[in-house]
């Protein structure tokens, strides 16, 4: 069966090469699987997430700011979600 | 030879607009942290028995101890009236330094809105989700402190209030910014007894796990100002430290003004998104140095021009 390891990276810009400045890890597999490098943070950019063996399911895109919020400060925009599979025994 | 002065000074005011807090280590003496912490279990008590109660449970089968009426002042108090004497909580609200940090923020005898205990006993596993207190706030720029004291020594990871600094300034709503597990450069508090932070009220931050032996009790109470938060702090260094709208990392810079300070960004501020951070801070120090034309690198200051000229050729 199979099991979903899901990574957050909060990266500086909207490239997926730029510094990774965030994370977050939800491991479905409780710990059966590969875990992240102990590093803070846990990879230097998006890109070597990839090449690391993580496949990207989400990365942002490009929004119209309203009005009167072009130069407001909110959630971290450069939002891209990761997911690797973990095979366990049935 | 007249009183010193314990207000902040501009380089600290600044410090706290660029970060969004400001930390004293061991200001508080031995001989208040020694006598404040029944006071603050009595405290606690009661007001873990009011929060159980307010969700329809009864408040016997979870409150680990006994507690009373909640006997601290209501939401809306001047501070002067909060917790007199014998109170040890008022004998360390009512220190100099303390009403020195406090004035220069939001003003002479702000408004209690509330305050809590927040204990962590030993082997604590569970922490909190990082998250912004109370609801997000309206556009104005002025805003309520969130005064921390620790009475005890915290060792590194035994609990300690973990908190992203630079993050007062970013419109969130409180639960939101759960989803950021880490950023770089966030910080969990450590120190010796005594030690006072304070916080913007916009500060991410949350509670954490205490694998450690020892207790952690920590002291929180918020302020609300009442007077415009403008010039409130101590003056000597403003004219030498305050900058006109010329200083600019792309022409002219100084290395000794307030935009310095305020072009200074945390590890997780990088990119082109550091730009707005350093405009939302312009905006801030206007509010609080009286200047609307201060600025950090002419951000607003081109704009404010285009939309003068226009004015004028319209009129």
């Amino acid at each position: 069966m199979k099991r979903q390891q899901i990574l957050y990276l909060w990266l500086s810009e909207g490239a997926l090469d730029t510094a990774v400045i965030g994370w977050a890890f939800f491991d479905g597999a409780k710990g059966a699987g590969p875990t992240l490098p102990e590093v803070e943070p846990p990879y230097p950019t998006g890109l070597a997430a990839l090449e690391d063996g993580w496949f990207m399911q989400q990365s942002p895109s490009p929004y119209e700011l309203h009005p009167g919020a072009e130069h407001g400060a909110s959630y971290l925009p450069n939002e891209f979600i990761f997911e690797r599979t973990v095979e366990l025994p049935d | 030879m007249p009183a010193q002065d314990l207000r902040l000074t501009t380089q600290e005011m600044a410090q706290f607009v660029a970060d969004g807090y400001l930390r004293f280590d061991a200001l508080v003496p031995a001989s208040i942290n020694e006598r404040v912490i029944e006071e603050l279990q009595s405290l606690h008590a009661a007001k873990m028995r009011q929060l159980v109660e307010s969700i329809g449970l009864n408040p016997d089968d979870y409150a680990k101890a006994p507690g009373g009426e909640i006997t601290g002042p209501q939401s809306l108090t001047p501070l002067s009236q909060c917790y007199p004497e014998p109170s040890v909580i008022g004998e360390m609200l009512r220190l100099p330094q303390v009403q020195g940090i406090i004035e220069s923020l939001v003003g002479p005898d702000p408004l209690y809105d509330h305050d809590f205990v927040h204990y962590i006993a030993p082997e604590t596993t569970k922490g909190q989700h990082l998250h912004v207190d109370a609801v997000m706030d309206d556009q104005h720029p002025s805003f309520d402190i969130q005064l921390f004291y620790y009475p005890n020594d915290v060792a590194p990871g035994a609990g300690g209030t973990r908190f992203v600094p630079g993050t007062h300034l970013r419109r969130t709503r409180a639960e939101g910014v759960a989803r950021y597990q880490h950023l770089l450069g966030e910080q969990q508090y450590s120190g010796s007894a005594g030690t006072i932070v304070i916080f913007h009220q916009g500060l991410w931050h949350c509670g954490q796990p205490n694998p450690s032996s020892q207790e952690r009790w920590m002291y929180k109470i918020r302020l609300n100002p009442r007077v415009p938060q403008v010039r409130l702090w101590n003056m000597d260094d403003f004219a030498t430290m305050h900058n006109d709208a010329r200083d600019h990392t792309f022409a002219h810079m100084r290395n000794d003004s307030v935009a310095q300070q305020l072009r200074t960004m945390q590890r997780w501020q990088q990119g082109h998104e550091a730009r707005y951070e350093q405009m939302q801070r312009a905006r801030l120090w206007r509010y609080l140095s009286g200047d609307e034309h201060f600025d950090v690198d002419y951000y607003h200051t081109r704009m404010a021009i285009r939309t003068s000229a226009n004015q004028e050729d319209a009129g």
